[in-house]
């Protein structure tokens, strides 16, 4: 009894520790989501002028311009670009992201595509290499608050691979799949086309008697929209990036919150064992006594 | 022209400035290029510069932005950059001493990208307090 008494002690010590563990990193979660809310909200006024004026050169002058040119042929080779965290504790986050990649590059593989693999965090890295999966480029550190610079490398080495030709080593397509913060509650994995642009035609609808808008460019449409589509295609990432890691400080934030319940949970009934081990052996070691004496008075 | 024009500061890390103003001034590509209210749509490339925003009151602002576009609609003009930020937040002399040490690394041609852009968003930064102090004199 006294072994399984300390036993129990020793167990329930564990527990606590893990859950001031958890609770501490429920509540530097709970902290840093608001940061983190907060820097993906300051970026929305960029990517809608950003938005906006892609559109007005797109709809107002009718250019072909690499980026936004649909190849003509089936794509060949397609990018898959995802991100996931640096560490673990996160609940789902990153199986999730991983989980709604590995679908993706099923499909393109299915449809005879070859995939080139692009990761931000450690956790879609180490998936990768676990599976002996040639990764064309990977991007550590920040998965949890990334900088617009982080998102200018991740985007430019992006748009050097989707110009370079096909044979050459370049990509047709780039996927990204990231995670969307719906609310605190909900971030679902999304799946989006970065290259080639799919622009989104008119700012608004021209309505009969209303003209369209005559944009005058400098110093020319072709190059207004070359320098344009670079900075479009680094505040998508950007956007990516700081969803991403707003989801993962939800997730976190959730996940650590049901592990402190869990561990309080086991706390509480590790203690109510406990104490039911000493009272038996209070028990018993008062029968012993009661035992004892009794052997003792027959014998006088 | 009677009337104010909708100004937009916008860089990606969040909005520099915005409100009402009697016109802007930035420079393009090909030039130093002005906005008055009610100007046609209009759709440029922006070099490194200070860009300098009339304000209703008669008050000038003036926004170091390393490149990006100035766009102009519905009486709106926005002005879009990787980096923007206000004159009177840049602290001019810290930008200045950073700015002649990176003289001295990029005569050399040891400079990387990194530096090189960190070079130029370092001038549009001193340029733009010169002129605020200019202003304020």
């Amino acid at each position: 009894m006294g072994a399984s008494l300390r036993e129990l002690r020793q167990r329930r010590k564990s527990v606590m520790a893990t859950k001031k563990i958890t609770r501490a990193m429920e509540l530097i979660a709970s902290s840093r989501i608001i940061k983190a809310q907060r820097a993906a909200g300051r970026a929305v006024p960029f990517t809608r002028e950003l938005n906006r004026a892609v559109s007005a050169v797109a709809t107002y002058s009718k250019l072909d311009h690499p980026l936004t040119r649909q190849p003509s042929e089936e794509p060949k080779r397609v990018a898959v670009f995802f991100i996931t965290s640096d560490r673990g504790m996160n609940g789902a986050y990153s199986a999730n992201a991983i989980k709604a990649a590995d679908r993706t590059v099923r499909r393109m593989l299915d449809e005879g595509k070859e995939i080139l693999r692009y990761v931000v965090g450690s956790k879609g890295v180490s998936h990768l290499k676990f599976r002996q999966l040639a990764i064309e480029a990977q991007w550590e550190g920040f998965s949890d608050s990334p900088t617009y610079s982080d998102a200018c490398s991740i985007a430019d080495r992006l748009v050097a691979d989707f110009l370079k030709p096909t044979e050459a080593g370049g990509v047709d397509e780039i996927w990204a799949i990231y995670t969307r913060m719906e609310s605190m509650l909900t971030q679902t994995p999304r799946i989006r086309r970065i290259l080639p642009l799919e622009v989104v035609e008119g700012v608004h609808e021209v309505g009969a008697s209303e003209l369209m808008p005559l944009y005058e460019f400098e110093p020319n449409p072709e190059t207004v929209l070359d320098l344009l589509l670079p900075l479009y295609v680094r505040s998508r990432i950007w956007f990516f990036l700081l969803q991403s890691a707003a989801s993962q400080l939800a997730s976190q934030q959730r996940a650590m919150k049901s592990a402190t319940d869990n561990a309080q949970q086991l706390e509480e009934r590790l203690t109510r064992k406990a104490n039911q081990a000493r009272q038996a052996e209070i028990t018993q070691e008062i029968s012993e006594i009661v035992g004892g004496a009794a052997a003792l008075a027959e014998q006088n | 022209m009677a009337g104010t024009v909708r100004v937009e500061v916008v860089a990606a890390e969040g909005l520099a400035w915005e409100g009402d103003a009697l016109s802007v001034i930035a420079r393009t590509t090909e030039g130093d290029v002005g906005i008055l209210p009610h100007h046609e749509p209009f759709l440029a490339a922006l070099v490194p510069c200070v860009a300098e925003i009339l304000t209703q009151t008669g008050g000038r602002e003036f926004v170091a932005v390393d490149g990006g576009f100035i766009s102009v609609a519905d009486n709106r003009v926005s002005i879009l950059a990787g980096y923007a930020q206000l004159a009177a937040e840049i602290d001019g002399v810290t930008a200045r001493k950073e700015l002649e040490s990176l003289e001295k690394l990029i005569e050399s041609e040891a400079a990387d990208e990194e530096t090189l852009t960190r070079y130029q968003r370092l001038q549009v930064q001193v340029w733009a307090s010169q002129r605020a102090q200019e202003q304020s004199r």
